[in-house]
């Protein structure tokens, strides 16, 4: 086989992993289900991914000003802003926070912009360790592992999984009766991991959050949650601090009306989630370090700024064919999926990142699903010719590319490239040297005449 | 008409029973159909791996080629090549070709031109249907070959379980990535083989040879047969 590249290499090991397979196809499955479902209850649907679109579209255009805005309507309520260039600066500024206050108990959240900027690891380096209190989350952190799913964190896990795993790390002890049966386990879990966290959750030091919006004209962060614990981290504790990307900024609290229903819906088939938080200031310490870590180098450039308009529903992981079949992993950061194949690029921006767009089969799933209509399978086109202009994929493939523009740019050199593939079709075929169609597949074979050799009725020349 | 067939390379390689069968049904309703000399490849798999110039220089020595008569429409029998050609390519590198607005898959072309839903074809047998990711959300191509199928007389048209999910060949992916195009694959044969049709139709010949490579290698007794392979399929003519 060769060396496979990073992706390839892990999404083999996610296929090899029967267990894996299963639990991301069912539970991208039930996501997919519920999200039919209640977004037939909206005729309306298509009107409102048009003005979630054109909302986007219009915020971003102008998101200095509005950022700005943003922050003076917060800082009017108290609340201390932060700009953070990159993960490392954003990190400091929480982590220099809990040194200040030294707050031995922080509260988490679940945010991925604090995923992204490995805030857990920064804290740890200070001898901190933050209480993840989102189940998924809680689950991943327990499990030493990073979230797999912008929504479902644990989306990789099946029930019988996190069990061993709750019995091993003693949230659960040793010789409980458990149920058999797949759902009421689940239930039984999250009442465990409730247990446990209910009585850490009452008291702490710091609490961090990331935010789904930020209104400008209130300077409101706006959260939303299913499991009422991200009330209890924005409210136990004295000092609270929001992490948020620059691009999650909105102009009014009205925007919401459009941009929630699309984000519940698409996220987890839900009419509205079971809380929404809108915190304008506070009664305690409150700061919002706003993160750019590469946003303004893509907004900057018009195309890439429309990948911005992402809201992360995850919608566009649980339809896409390949992140259903080897989950959010295989991606190799925290954002995976197309949306992810378009983010890691452009904001991380490794070597093996520019391998992403080109983890897809272009099906344009993902960009029909997406909530605010981002053509998602075309900006996956747009970065493959980037890396390729960029000479990021080889200079074999660059000269094959040119090769057969020059063989296709006349007939006979096609037809007798055509001829001299044929001949080899077979000896190929033995010596096993297009495995990497055939391991899996039967070759198709050439057609002996091709269409173009027929002769007749049917043929090229009968008119 | 005076129609122009676009033989896409593959077709002409791999499935030259679709070509013909094309040309066998665009004729068996009356129209005049030619196939241009010289025709290779549209370069669909240089836009594919993201080199548009290589692209571009191919499609438009295509495209030209295929105008060099004026015919009043140019039909193609593969979903994505139209659709590299005739959205893709416009969207992403400002592709233009006074043809453009002449070219079109099979299978749009007899429901959405033609208007035609019959075409007298007679296919004993029960047929399941994969929309072709490009065919299906580049060309809107969802019910026509649907209505086309249910018109065959002897056909019974039964739906898998998510008709239009990707069957994981997706160009150069199938090769670059093939444990993963492979899977996808894999999830799509058993679709197919749980409808229990002893057929699945496609309009795009590359999903055709996926499904089928992986059918075959399950030793499945399920074909994989091109949509106009049915339709020329009947009194008329042996099926192609």
């Amino acid at each position: 086989m060769g060396r496979a590249s990073p992706f390839r290499r892990r999404a083999r090991r996610a296929l090899g992993n029967p267990v894996l397979a299963r639990n991301v196809l069912r539970a991208t499955d039930t996501s997919l289900a519920h999200r039919r479902e209640v977004v037939a209850e909206r005729p309306d649907w298509e009107d409102l991914r048009e003005r979630a679109a054109a909302l986007r579209r219009h915020t971003l255009a102008r998101l200095d000003r509005y950022l700005r805005e943003f922050a003076e309507n917060a800082r009017a309520r108290g609340v201390q802003v932060h700009a953070a260039r990159d993960a490392r600066a954003a990190a400091r500024l929480v982590s220099e926070l809990a040194r200040r206050k030294g707050a031995t108990r922080i509260l988490k959240a679940k945010s991925m912009a604090t995923e992204e900027i490995e805030l857990n690891a920064a804290l740890a380096r200070r001898g901190f360790r933050p209480l993840e209190t989102d189940l998924g989350e809680y689950i991943v952190q327990l499990a030493g592992e990073r979230p797999s799913h912008l929504t479902a964190p644990a989306l990789h896990r099946s029930a019988e999984e996190i069990r061993d795993l709750f019995l091993r790390e003693g949230v659960i002890r040793e010789g409980t009766a458990l149920p058999r049966d797949r759902r009421a386990l689940a239930r039984r879990l999250s009442l465990s991991a409730r247990e446990t966290l209910r009585s850490r959750l009452l008291e702490a030091d710091l609490g961090v959050t990331g935010a789904n919006f930020l209104v400008a004209e209130t300077g409101t962060v706006v959260l939303v949650e299913n499991e009422g614990n991200i009330r209890f981290t924005t409210t136990t504790p004295p000092v609270v601090v929001a992490v948020a990307g620059i691009d999650k900024v909105i102009p009014r609290l009205a925007d919401l009306g459009i941009l929630l229903p699309l984000l519940t819906r698409s996220a987890t088939g839900q009419r509205a989630a079971a809380g929404v938080s809108l915190l304008s200031g506070g009664p305690g310490e409150r700061h919002v370090v706003l993160l750019d870590n590469g946003r303004t180098r893509m907004l900057a450039d018009p195309e890439d700024r429309e990948i911005l308009a992402c809201i992360r529903c995850g919608a566009c992981l649980n339809t896409c064919p390949v992140y259903r079949s080897v989950g959010g992993h295989a991606y190799g950061w925290i954002y995976p999926g197309p949306i992810g194949a378009l983010l890691a690029p452009l904001l991380r921006g490794r070597g093996e990142d520019w391998e992403l767009p080109f983890a897809s089969t272009l099906c344009g799933a993902c960009a029909e699903i997406c909530p605010v209509k981002i053509p998602l399978h075309e900006h996956l086109l747009r970065l493959r010719a980037r890396a390729a202009r960029a000479g990021r994929r080889g200079i074999g493939e660059r000269i094959g590319f040119r090769a057969f523009r020059f063989l296709a740019g006349r007939e006979d050199r096609f037809r007798l490239a055509a001829r001299l593939a044929r001949r080899m079709e077979g000896p190929l075929l033995r010596l096993g040297l297009l495995a990497a169609w055939t391991a899996a597949r039967e070759a198709p074979r050439m057609a002996r005449p091709a269409f173009h050799e027929m002769r007749g009725d049917h043929g090229p020349a009968a008119s | 008409m005076r129609i122009a067939l676009f033989v896409p390379c593959h077709v002409d390689l791999l499935r030259p029973g679709a070509a013909r069968a094309a040309a066998r049904v665009l004729r068996r309703l009356g129209h005049e159909v030619r196939v241009p000399e010289g025709q290779t490849c549209c370069g669909q798999p240089a836009l594919n791996a993201g080199y548009f110039r290589d692209f571009a220089c191919l499609a438009r020595r295509l495209l030209d080629l295929l105008d060099r008569d004026e015919p009043d429409a140019v039909v193609a029998p593969s979903g994505s090549c139209v659709a590299a050609l005739r959205v893709t390519g416009p969207r992403h590198l400002g592709l233009s070709h006074p043809l453009l607005d002449r070219l079109y898959e099979f299978s749009e072309f007899l429901t959405r031109v033609l208007g035609v839903t019959d075409v007298g074809a007679r296919f004993p047998g029960t047929v399941t249907w994969h929309d072709g990711c490009h065919a299906l959300r580049g060309l809107r191509i969802r019910e026509g070959p649907r209505r086309l199928l249910r018109a065959v007389r002897g056909l019974t048209l039964v739906e898998m379980e998510e008709p239009d999910e990707c069957c994981g060949f997706g160009g150069t992916f199938a090769v670059k990535m093939p444990e993963v195009s492979a899977a996808l694959g894999e999830r799509k044969a058993r679709a197919v083989a749980a409808s229990g049709a002893a057929y699945v139709s496609a309009t795009e010949p590359s999903c055709l040879v996926q499904i089928e490579g992986v059918l075959r290698r399950r030793g499945s007794a399920v074909r994989a047969v091109h949509l106009a392979e049915i339709l020329a399929s009947g009194e008329g003519g042996d099926g192609g």
